[in-house]
């Protein structure tokens, strides 16, 4: 490998993408936009879920539990129904997620046995949000409970039990106030560097053979490495001020507490931009025409990526299989990257494995580019 | 004006089914995807790996503990023997939940005064902690209940004390056994569809512009509407042959009921097929190289599908936020697909997302054919 040709294909790449405003200005604004966009979007919290009431007793009792939900910073009162229709009509119209049927029995049954309850109906077509819902329903019926017990104790003068018999006392690491963004946001900085990254190169070998430049190219001395390099470290500079921007943004905008250090990051930055590029240049020189190779890189980057590298659904909780599939997942490693050491502060060491596969398949996939490049000379 | 359609149409069939890979694009990886994704996206927390730290080592506290081992939702991983290890286990990731029980813990149970047990939970992943310490705090709840239950067993015969309780009931609607999978499947279909559609139609004119055959076809008689029609009609049954095939891949293998009615789906998804084609269109317009449009499409359509309420709920979003999303047809789509599939409900529900995803249609149509129009000029 000659430095004079790399430099001189880098020089004619370079020149590529300047001439090419539009196109440059995408790969600068694209992850700007998406950060910022995104960032916002990205939420599991459930806050102010959307609740009916349903109150068929109508007593200070009913009235003074379904207080209780209004008073929630959980709960956002929709709309108090008065017949059944009318609730199957709000959850159906996904008015509101939950609704809580107060019956008619509930202060008599509460009177005569002591034991009463009421009804939480939920839409379930969201099965996360129902069960997050729906435990915070408990939690505002079993505080409802237990004081009433305390009152009636209290009444008949026990003071037995006046306070709970057991408290769990939680402690949340890394992420103390359980804020999703601040374990999504980590992750959508991989996303969008995937994203952008195999955007930039995918199309870099498809286009020369789609102009009939590639004939030019090949005619030139340049060896088909040379070739690979010359094109691929503009747009590792690219690739470098694309993650600055992402990581800044995440950092500082969104306030993600950043626990590790630059010079982590660094080094995995350019190791996951190294697949990333690797994988876009692979892809164009094995699919020759520009819509095959944008439709595969977007088939294998952009839905894999969101729903396969542990950036919102968990890996271990997917089927044995999938878990393994998982592993093809270049971003995968990053994820576990970026979130480490932003919420953990993990140093090199702590995240050799991801590292490790990171490189394995750096190289991989750059071998692999560089033996379909000299077979499609053939 | 018919005949000069049919020509285009058949020219564009051809095109699309000439060679055996873009035959195979068309159909394997959308199949493949559905089979992974559909088993991959859930936020169903099971098996949390918990360890556990018992310092207090009585009767008490071995009964709570057994409580989290039998629980299928939490799984014990390891019995620790001192702070450290549990440290050690979260830092690693080895487990994310730690259950922590200090010694004294029964002493302070036998005289009525309120117990502390410690959960730790590794909040890197918050949903995923949040369900975790949902668990725990059930489990515990549970056991702080049947504890009074007992005790007041035994003291109510002494002191007359009634026992007061409040219960919910859960009564999820439409999904009953609270079924992840149930949710994202319908979801995947509508998302799928729209990466593929998209990026198809994208590519259709821009492809004919850079070739440079759009100035050959310019000379025949064909107006640009036509052609446009000729354009995209192959690519809305494109889309609704995906759809049938995802859709497919759902109900038969996934198991995921379709309780609604048919037409309504039919309706909703030429509806959805028409706006995304739309805006198909319109970046093929404003592009004038193959690779612009793949750009824009990256752009485009990350940003559709993570703001489409198809995992992040939209009602969660910062209010500006969910203003952006009623531009998405996909927003749309996700309500009628989940609408048809799970809660059998028709048009006199859905009507205003049927009815947006209309106006969305036919407002990008229109740009994109004056677009066009203007670009031949």
């Amino acid at each position: 490998m000659k430095v004079r040709r790399l430099k001189a294909i880098a020089l004619k790449e370079v020149l590529q993408i300047w001439r090419d405003p539009r196109s440059l200005m995408i790969a600068l604004l694209m992850p700007f936009m998406q950060m910022f966009l995104l960032g916002y979007g990205v939420t599991l919290d459930l806050k102010h879920i959307p609740i009916c009431t349903f109150d068929r007793e109508a007593s200070q009792n009913s009235q003074a539990l379904l207080k209780r939900f209004a008073a929630s910073r959980y709960f956002a009162i929709a709309g108090n129904v008065q017949n059944y229709p009318a609730l199957v009509g709000a959850i159906d119209r996904a008015d509101c997620k939950i609704a809580i049927v107060v019956p008619p029995d509930f202060s008599e049954r509460l009177n005569d046995t002591g034991s009463t309850s009421v009804q939480a109906i939920v839409d379930a077509t969201d099965d996360n949000s129902a069960n997050i819902a729906y435990g915070y329903a408990l939690a505002v019926v079993s505080s409802f409970s237990s004081d009433a017990q305390l009152l009636l104790s209290a009444r008949q003068g026990n003071t037995l039990q006046q306070s709970q018999p057991m408290v769990v006392q939680s402690r949340v690491w890394f992420n103390e106030d359980l804020e999703s963004r601040n374990f999504v946001i980590p992750g959508l900085v991989a996303v969008v560097l995937a994203l952008v990254g195999a955007q930039l190169t995918s199309l870099t070998i498809s286009r020369e053979w789609e102009r009939g430049t590639m004939e030019l190219l090949i005619s030139t001395p340049a060896r088909p490495s040379e070739v690979m390099f010359g094109k691929l470290i503009p747009y590792l500079v690219l690739g470098w001020i694309d993650a600055s921007f992402c990581l800044i943004i995440a950092a500082f905008w969104f306030e993600v507490p950043f626990r590790g250090t630059i010079f982590t990051l660094f080094v995995t930055t350019t190791l996951f931009l190294a697949v990333v590029l690797g994988i876009g240049y692979l892809l164009s020189v094995l699919i020759r025409n520009q819509l095959g190779a944008s439709q595969i890189a977007l088939l294998v980057t952009m839905l894999p990526t969101t729903l396969l590298s542990g950036y919102v659904f968990p890996i271990d909780q997917m089927p044995n299989i999938i878990q393994k599939i998982t592993y093809l997942i270049y971003s995968r490693y990053y994820v576990t990257i970026v979130k480490a050491i932003f919420l953990k502060g993990a140093d090199l060491h702590a995240m050799a494995t991801p590292i490790l596969f990171l490189l394995v398949y750096a190289s991989a996939v750059i071998f692999l580019a560089a033996r379909a490049f000299r077979k499609t000379l053939e | 004006m018919f005949a000069r359609i049919k020509y285009i149409l058949i020219k564009e069939f051809i095109e699309l089914w000439r060679d055996k890979w873009g035959r195979f694009r068309l159909i394997v990886p959308p199949i493949i995807q559905m089979l992974i994704f559909g088993y991959a996206a859930t936020f169903e927390v099971y098996h949390v790996p918990t360890i556990v730290l018992d310092l207090d080592h009585t009767q008490e506290s071995r009964e709570l503990v057994s409580r989290f081992t039998s629980s299928n939702r939490l799984n014990i991983v390891s019995i620790a023997s001192s702070q450290r290890d549990v440290n050690n286990a979260i830092d690693n990731s080895d487990a994310a939940v730690a259950l922590v029980v200090r010694a004294g813990f029964a002493n302070l149970l036998r005289k009525g005064q309120s117990a502390p047990v410690q959960a730790i939970v590794d909040g890197t992943n918050s949903n995923t902690a949040l369900i975790a310490l949902g668990y725990v705090n059930t489990i515990a709840a549970g056991y702080a209940q049947d504890y009074t239950a007992d005790l007041l067993q035994r003291t109510t015969r002494l002191q007359g004390v009634r026992q007061v309780q409040v219960t919910l009931e859960q009564r999820p609607w439409y999904n009953e056994d609270l079924n992840g999978r149930w949710f994202f499947v319908p979801g995947v279909i509508g998302t799928l569809t729209l990466v593929i559609v998209v990026n198809l139609t994208a590519f259709a004119i821009v492809r004919e512009r850079e070739i440079g055959t759009l100035e050959q076809i310019m000379v025949t008689p064909i107006r640009p509407a036509e052609f446009i029609l000729g354009k995209t009609v192959p690519f809305f049954f494109v889309g609704l042959g995906e759809v049938a095939l995802v859709a497919a891949v759902g109900i038969f293998w996934f198991g995921i009921p379709f309780v609604g009615n048919p037409l309504v789906l039919l309706l909703g998804t030429t509806l959805y097929l028409l706006s995304v084609l739309a805006l198909g269109l319109l970046i093929s317009t404003l592009c004038s190289t193959q690779q612009q449009a793949f750009a824009t499409n990256f752009f485009v359509l990350n940003p559709l599908f993570t703001l489409s309420g198809f995992s992040f709920p939209i009602t969660s979003m910062p209010e500006f936020m969910q203003w952006m999303t009623y531009a998405n047809p996909l927003r749309y789509y996700l309500v009628v697909i989940r609408g048809t599939f799970l809660k059998g409900v028709g048009v006199e529900v859905l009507w205003p997302d049927l009815v947006a995803m209309a106006i969305i249609a036919v407002t990008l149509l229109t740009i994109s054919i004056l677009r066009f129009r203007k670009s031949l000029e």
